[in-house]
């Protein structure tokens, strides 16, 4: 008796498996997206998702890719190893997708891309800047996982290259030695800069518990230097910005995407520029066109993590669509030699899998972030 | 054989240990490299050293109106007050709210707009501070009444820790979101900048966006209010403990407390008047921090605080002189090493300077040896 159900259980399972299998050699290629819809950045995975699912809609509306429909999985990876790596497993192992666009923290796609280069699941991250997340532990290149925003030194040079375009030569380098954010963000500055002729007039390294900057700053103004780089988060250029215009500092403040907080203080900074990954008020069609269609279905203008979720969805697609085939192992040579437009700026990938592409420059003036030109690299 | 008396001979390495000659050479030693590196920067650029100390100046002067309420507490209920770098916190949010909020710096313009703006914006700037002070003293009070005042006969230790408990709750409370806030905030500054330079053409302004002119040294307004109101307290408070019944009281509880209470001292109230001055202090010192490093945040305490009680240590604590004193060398220290040595070492050059101090004098600089208690 016992035999017989376990019998009958086993070939209901070989029905439904041989169901199944068929069925998705020729039914909708599946795309999971795995955001963090919950946790402690609910508004970070709202806003990936939602730039996600309207490039698979855009698809879906031109008749899908390859003859076939495109099917979103979202999941709530919450910004957190454990959940990430549980939504990892689940949409590959139950629901057989091949792709995977995210997850959006660095901490928790650094798991999901362990898991997605070992099952052959392709997988771009939209907005995880640790260069660990592309890379195995001898250096090289993750052949399955990819990013569609550049890491956080790219910044360093780009706004070298912005600087000394502006026709700045001497620039004064201030640094938290203990961030690495600001540490990579720093070197690639000094890098690039001295690599293109300017001067580093003098560099300078504080704590992030520092709040007088007032000797470091009388050392600048001394230093007559032109450029203050100061790749930090806002609440550190709030009150370097401050004190700067009080101790005489004429050199122009600039610094990364760190600076971009609703916080920033538009009245210490003002005058100062910034990169971000992207900016709405930039001119190009693809850009306006984007933020139409986005405001058109959310309401709202899209922030920069929907803009790379937009943009990872969109190469992830088109890189199928290249390779004539739902294979993962296609699909991924397609992305790493291909050339794709996106809204961020032309998208190309280095051997490390990091994107090469501009970034928008944003200045500080009159109370309000303005964006000025995109730069590229 | 001159005396029949011989006194141990003591060997070389007896008398090197007993002399302690080896310590005091390299303290001797090191202040002396310290000195020819200040003296050569001073030499190469006059300008940036002067105007290193006036840096170190303005540090110095809010540590020491912090340090005030320390020392003062502690001489007199002989208890480390942790939680007051906290209630300096308190008082720059109170301040904030005061200006951002409720526009109060602004009051006098808009009941009678006819004023000169100066005055206008000077009176509001001192209601703004008065407030602080007010609402810190009263905090303190009750801090006094439900977490120190049932400890007072136990063990020290207990009212000490007691101390970092209330430090804890209040940065805690402070960053729910309905309380203040979780993340740093720009702090509104009562009134604009204004910064002036000073050569040896004389007295000018700063134009903005231009850099100081050569030969230059450059103060703000923020630096001329700092240093003016730090030595007005400093002095309101000398006077207080000094000169007045309230402050003989005090000094007859830091004295002895029993003898105190048969004189009919009222030891309770004098102990909270204690708290609550060293409180309104900090919330003057809290208003004048936001307003020089235009920032708040719930931790914002914990380091001006900590450098505060090392000032107070450094110049003895329990007086008050020395609590100033201390203040400044501690803010000379950290300016003039972030300047000249090393900016992430400056904390740790500070500290070391206090505890070379205590090497020589265990008391600090103005410190009394501790007396015997009846």
């Amino acid at each position: 008796m016992k035999s017989r159900i376990v019998v009958s259980v086993v070939l209901l399972f070989a029905i439904a498996l041989a169901a199944c299998t068929p069925a998705a050699a020729t039914g909708p290629i599946k795309i999971a997206h795995l955001a963090p819809l919950s946790g402690p950045v609910p508004t970070f995975g709202a806003s990936t998702r939602d730039g996600g699912l309207l490039a698979m809609e855009e698809w879906n509306a031109k008749g899908g890719v390859l003859g076939r429909k495109l099917e979103a999985i979202v999941e709530d990876s919450q910004c957190t190893p454990d959940p990430a790596v549980n939504a990892a497993n689940k949409v590959i192992d139950q629901d057989k997708v091949h792709y995977i666009v995210g997850e959006t923290c660095s901490k928790a796609s650094i798991p999901v891309s362990e898991i997605a280069q070992e099952k052959g699941v392709v997988m771009i991250s939209p907005t995880s800047t640790n260069p660990t997340v592309t890379l195995k532990a001898d250096g090289t290149a993750k052949d399955y996982v990819f990013r569609a925003c550049f890491i956080d030194p790219f910044q360093g040079a780009v706004m070298a290259k912005f600087a000394m375009g502006k026709g700045y030569k001497t620039a004064f380098i201030m640094l938290d030695q203990g961030n690495d954010y600001v540490r990579g963000l720093a070197e690639a500055f000094e890098k690039a800069w001295t690599e293109m002729g300017g001067q580093v007039v003098g560099k300078e390294t504080y704590t992030s518990q520092d709040t007088d900057f007032s000797a470091i700053l009388t050392k600048v103004a001394d230093s007559k230097a032109e450029v203050l780089w100061l790749p930090d988060y806002y609440n550190i250029v709030n009150l370097v910005a401050a004190q700067a215009k009080e101790k005489g500092v004429t050199a122009v403040l600039m610094g990364g995407d760190g600076w971009d907080s609703s916080d920033l203080d538009l009245k210490a900074a003002d005058g100062g520029y910034f990169s971000n990954h992207y900016s709405p008020e930039d001119t190009r069609p693809i850009v306006q066109e984007w933020v139409k269609k986005y405001q058109a279905k959310y309401g709202s203008v899209p922030d920069a993590l929907a803009t790379l979720a937009y943009d990872a969805t969109n190469i992830l697609i088109a890189a199928i669509e290249k390779a004539g085939a739902d294979d993962p192992a296609k699909v991924k040579d397609a992305i790493a030699s291909g050339t794709f437009e996106a809204v961020s700026g032309t998208i190309k990938f280095d051997q490390y899998h990091n994107p090469i592409k501009s970034a928008a420059v944003l200045q500080v003036k009159d109370g309000k972030v303005s964006f000025i030109e995109s730069v590229a690299p | 054989m001159r005396s029949s008396i011989v006194a141990p001979r003591l060997s070389l390495t007896q008398k090197i240990v007993q002399t302690k000659i080896i310590g005091k050479a390299l303290i001797a030693l090191v202040a002396l490299a310290v000195l020819y590196l200040l003296a050569v920067n001073a030499i190469k650029n006059p300008t940036v050293f002067l105007q290193q100390l006036v840096n170190g100046l303005q540090l110095g002067f809010v540590y020491a109106l912090i340090a005030l309420g320390y020392t003062m507490v502690y001489g007199i209920v002989r208890l480390i007050n942790f939680a007051h770098g906290d209630v300096f916190m308190v008082g720059a949010f109170i301040s904030f709210y005061a200006i951002s909020r409720f526009q109060l710096h602004d009051w006098v313009a808009k009941l009678s707009p006819g004023m000169s703006p100066f005055v206008a914006r000077a009176i509001g700037s001192i209601t703004v501070i008065l407030l602080s002070m007010t609402l810190c003293a009263l905090l303190a009070f009750v801090i006094e009444r439900v977490a120190y005042k049932p400890l007072r006969d136990a063990p020290r230790i207990s009212a000490l820790i007691t101390a970092i408990g209330v430090s804890f709750f209040l940065e805690y409370f402070g960053a729910l979101k309905f309380v203040f806030s979780p993340n740093f905030t720009p702090y509104k500054r009562p009134f604009d900048v204004v910064t002036w330079t000073l050569g040896r053409q004389g007295f000018g302004k700063l134009v903005e966006g231009e850099g100081v002119p050569e030969g230059n040294i450059i103060f703000s307004n923020i630096f001329v209010i700092i240093v003016l109101t730090s030595i007005f307290l400093l002095l309101l408070l000398q006077y207080i403990v000094t000169k007045t019944r309230v402050g003989k009281a005090m000094r007859a509880t830091a004295y002895d407390k029993p003898t105190a209470r048969l004189m009919g001292i009222n030891i309770d109230s004098i102990i909270s008047i204690t708290f609550g001055i060293g409180a309104a202090w900090a919330g003057a010192a809290g208003m004048l921090y936001a307003t020089a490093f235009p920032q708040v945040f719930f931790w914002m305490g914990i380091i001006p605080g900590l450098k505060a009680f090392v000032a107070a240590v450094l110049g003895g604590i329990g007086s008050i002189p020395g609590a100033f004193v201390g203040a400044l060398i501690m803010g000379q220290a950290e300016t003039l090493s972030a300047g000249y040595i090393s900016t992430p070492m400056r904390d740790a050059i500070a500290f070391s300077i206090l505890i070379i101090v205590l090497l020589i004098r265990p008391t600090g600089i103005f410190g009394e040896p501790s007396r015997e208690k009846a």
